[in-house]
């Protein structure tokens, strides 16, 4: 039993109409008989069998238009042959298909014509493994999905990059214990599944890796992609700590406590409104500018790394970036951050301070152009007027995108963040 | 930058290097009183005189055979086939000759020697002169293929041709020939260093969408095609190959890899032709970035008909490469106009 489907008779031909059935229900039929005329968009044309048999079926009737590679009629071996309906091969995924199954199925039938001898790979799929592009297959594996549960919306339901995608971001927006540390809206979701009981360490294996792998993924492609430099300074504390503890003499019955990197982020934000040339992108060969300043905090939870950002951190008071920053890092510990509360950022700050790290180099955080190492805050003897003196000092360090930011464009944005570091009352201005 | 014609750019260029190396001399039918069939050695006899310049009976094997010999003897011959199709008559003193003597004798002597030839249907010249049978030389080790398509690359890949110590088919086209493009204002200076680098294709537009690949003819098409599609937001990335042998994998594995997806198009039969080898390699090179499968438009399997309807439906169009870019693009979930 074979199908016959409406064909293409011209270049610029989309559906035909069923001029004349040549041949009736039950009559025989020889390769190279005429069966139907088909009336085009320029002409009307005979229409050949290819093979041998009898015409079973006629599933459109005269004077019908259908489009290209639509069934119009059957071929069978005996005149009393039943037609399985809508074709034995892929018949539930053609009936489950999205909007346009049955035009991608004749772009794929069209897509054959030019080579008749050709395979045309026309076998069910079995269930097990379902027809998928190479690419889908190999994006299935980098974000974890199982290729198995995700529904194909290409040609025979072929599985295709847009099917991933698609189910990767469900996957993230469906659940928002996802952790992830990507900024990038289109970033994979883990999929993770609840671990039962008895198949813990292999659920909990899953997730992990899931996490590490876009943690790899993304700061593999920022070092691979990024041409990083590296521009240290470090500054005079004195002044910060001094402001820091008035301001919270102040807000001691606000229950608000502002830490030094809250004041470090609100300073990194000022200075990038008097640097905007700083915060940028490198994105596809063209520079883009950002006119909103959203500083993103690293924020180091079991899963691993995260990165929320906070938005419009040039227009925030000093206690609101506390009380965001304290709340966005509670989220982050309980895998609780939302897609949109990571992406965004303009900018970032990383500081390991607390671990007693004198200063380090960051790895930026694409597609920001920039990221803040801090390191912590030593007393260290200094010659301040001719004489040494003990003073309090934090080690800065910028890791700058050289694609977006140059070296002299990037020490004046330090040599900016410095002074109102230095002159704290600058970052409240 | 001055915009010139394809012929003028092979022209000027054949003068400038027959001016810069006094071993260089052109070969051929009805290349001297009459300054060739298609007019690529005007001038040059008046200039040159009959030394250099070797008007030939109708003896293909016979004159490409010469031009082997001169070659190995120190010489730098440019031969004129009037088309590929004559080459046919040649072609054992081309592939068992000009292609082997390096290899078979222990490099005792190369080859320098260019066979310039023009291929392409769409004139009208019936069957026997209208084939793209370029891929008879491709497939053979110890020759180059070149393909330029447009006047800059005739100049500049024409003189790599005559320099290079292998012998080179040096592939026109009938369609190029009166196209026209910007060259380097000095192309014509004998002292030159717009010299192509053999064995590299090019992309000659970016893209996004999928990876259009072509030569010669077709990589003009293509580039109308990208062009027309551009403006239904299709974004279409050409690569034209240049050089059909040695064959640049890596430029157009790595556009299917950012792309995802790939139409060839073709002057030449789809069947074992130069498409085939092209999609072969993409699928060796770039299996796990392919979202659909390789598309291939090429001449319909017939000898070419003479009758400009069918012959113009014989050959591939813009039209039957955009269709396919839609199909493809379709099959990948693009919205496609």
């Amino acid at each position: 039993m074979s199908e016959i489907h409406m064909p293409r008779l011209s270049d610029t031909m989309e559906e035909g109409v069923i001029s004349t059935w040549v041949k009736k229900v039950g009559d025989k039929v020889a390769s190279g008989d005429v069966l139907v005329e088909i009336e085009t968009d320029k002409a009307v044309m005979e229409f050949e069998a290819y093979e041998d048999g009898y015409l079973v079926k006629q599933t459109v009737s005269e004077g019908d238009t259908v489009p290209i590679g639509e069934v119009i009629g059957y071929i069978g071996d005996s005149p009393e042959a039943v037609p399985e309906e809508s074709g034995g091969t892929d018949a539930p995924a053609a009936e489950e298909k999205a909007p346009e199954p049955a035009a991608e199925e004749k772009s794929e039938d069209r897509a054959a014509e030019p080579a008749p001898a050709a395979p045309t790979g026309d076998g069910s799929a079995p269930a097990d493994r379902p027809r998928t592009s190479p690419l889908a297959r190999r994006l299935a594996k980098e974000y974890g999905l199982d290729i198995t549960k995700i529904q194909g919306s290409g040609p025979k339901g072929r599985i295709v990059r847009a099917d991933i995608e698609a189910a990767a971001e469900d996957g993230y927006a469906a659940q928002d214990t996802a952790p992830a540390t990507s900024s990038a809206p289109s970033a994979p979701a883990a999929q993770s599944t609840p671990p039962s009981q008895d198949d813990v360490r292999g659920s909990e294996a899953v997730k992990t890796s899931n996490v590490r792998k876009v943690i790899a993924r993304r700061l593999t492609e920022s070092k691979q992609t990024v041409p990083h430099f590296y521009l240290r300074r470090t500054i005079d504390a004195e002044a910060l700590k001094a402001f820091r503890g008035q301001i919270n003499e102040q807000l001691a019955s606000t229950g608000v406590k502002i830490s030094f990197n809250d004041l470090i982020v609100k300073a990194c934000a000022t200075a990038l409104k008097l640097h905007p040339e700083v915060n940028t992108s490198w994105i596809d060969d063209t520079l883009v500018q950002h006119h909103r300043v959203n500083v993103g905090v690293a924020v180091a939870v079991d899963a691993g790394l995260v990165v929320p950002v906070l938005h419009d951190t040039d227009k925030a008071t000093l206690s609101e970036i506390s009380t965001r920053t304290r709340e966005l890092a509670g989220k982050a510990r309980d895998n609780k951050l939302k897609p949109q509360e990571m992406s965004g950022g303009t900018f970032s700050v990383s500081n390991l301070g607390m671990f007693g790290v004198d200063s380090f180099s960051a790895v930026i955080n694409p597609p920001e152009a920039a990221i803040l190492a801090v390191g912590a805050m030593r007393q260290e003897p200094v010659v301040v007027d001719g004489e040494v003196a003990v003073r309090n000092r934090i080690s800065l360090e910028l890791s700058v995108d050289h694609r977006a930011v140059d070296g002299a464009v990037g020490a004046a944005y330090l040599k900016t963040l410095a002074e109102i570091l230095e002159e704290p009352m600058r970052i409240i201005l | 930058m001055s915009v010139i014609t394809y012929r003028q750019a092979l022209r000027d260029t054949l003068r400038a290097e027959m001016v810069r190396d006094e071993n260089v001399l052109v070969i051929g039918e009805e290349i001297g009183v009459f300054e060739g069939s298609y007019k690529i050695t005007e001038g040059l006899l008046k200039e040159f005189g009959p030394r250099r310049v070797k008007d030939t009976p109708i003896a293909e094997e016979g004159f490409v055979g010469a031009a082997v010999g001169a070659a190995m003897l120190g010489l730098r011959p440019v031969v004129e086939l009037m088309t590929i199709n004559f080459s046919l008559i040649a072609i054992d003193q081309i592939i068992n000759h000009a292609a082997k003597i390096y290899g078979m004798f222990g490099g005792q002597t190369s080859v320098p020697m260019v066979i310039r030839t023009p291929g392409g249907g769409g004139q009208q010249l019936g069957a026997t002169h209208s084939q793209n049978i370029e891929l008879f030389y491709s497939f053979i080790p110890g020759l180059k293929v070149m393909a330029p398509s447009t006047p800059a690359e005739a100049s500049s890949m024409l003189r790599a041709a005559i320099r290079d110590d292998d012998p080179v088919l040096f592939l026109e086209n009938l369609g190029l020939y009166n196209s026209k493009g910007e060259v380097p204002e000095d192309y014509a200076e004998p002292v030159n260093d717009n010299v192509a680098t053999i064995g590299r294709a090019s992309v000659t537009r970016e893209g996004s969408d999928i990876t259009l690949i072509g030569y010669s003819r077709m990589a003009m098409v293509a580039t109308q095609v990208a062009e027309k599609l551009a403006e239904e937001d299709i974004s279409v990335e050409v690569v034209d190959l240049r050089s059909l042998r040695p064959l640049d994998r890596q430029t157009f594995v790595d556009s299917v890899k950012k792309t995802g997806a790939a139409v060839i198009c073709e002057d030449d039969w789809l069947t074992y032709g130069i498409g085939a080898e092209i999609a072969a390699s993409i699928q060796e090179g770039a299996f796990d970035y392919l979202d659909a499968p390789v598309r291939r438009v090429a001449m319909a399997e017939v000898p070419m008909p003479y009758a400009k309807p069918l012959e113009t439906a014989a050959l591939p169009s813009v039209e039957s490469i955009s269709t396919a870019i839609k199909e493809t693009l379709s099959a990948v979930g693009k919205r496609v106009g």
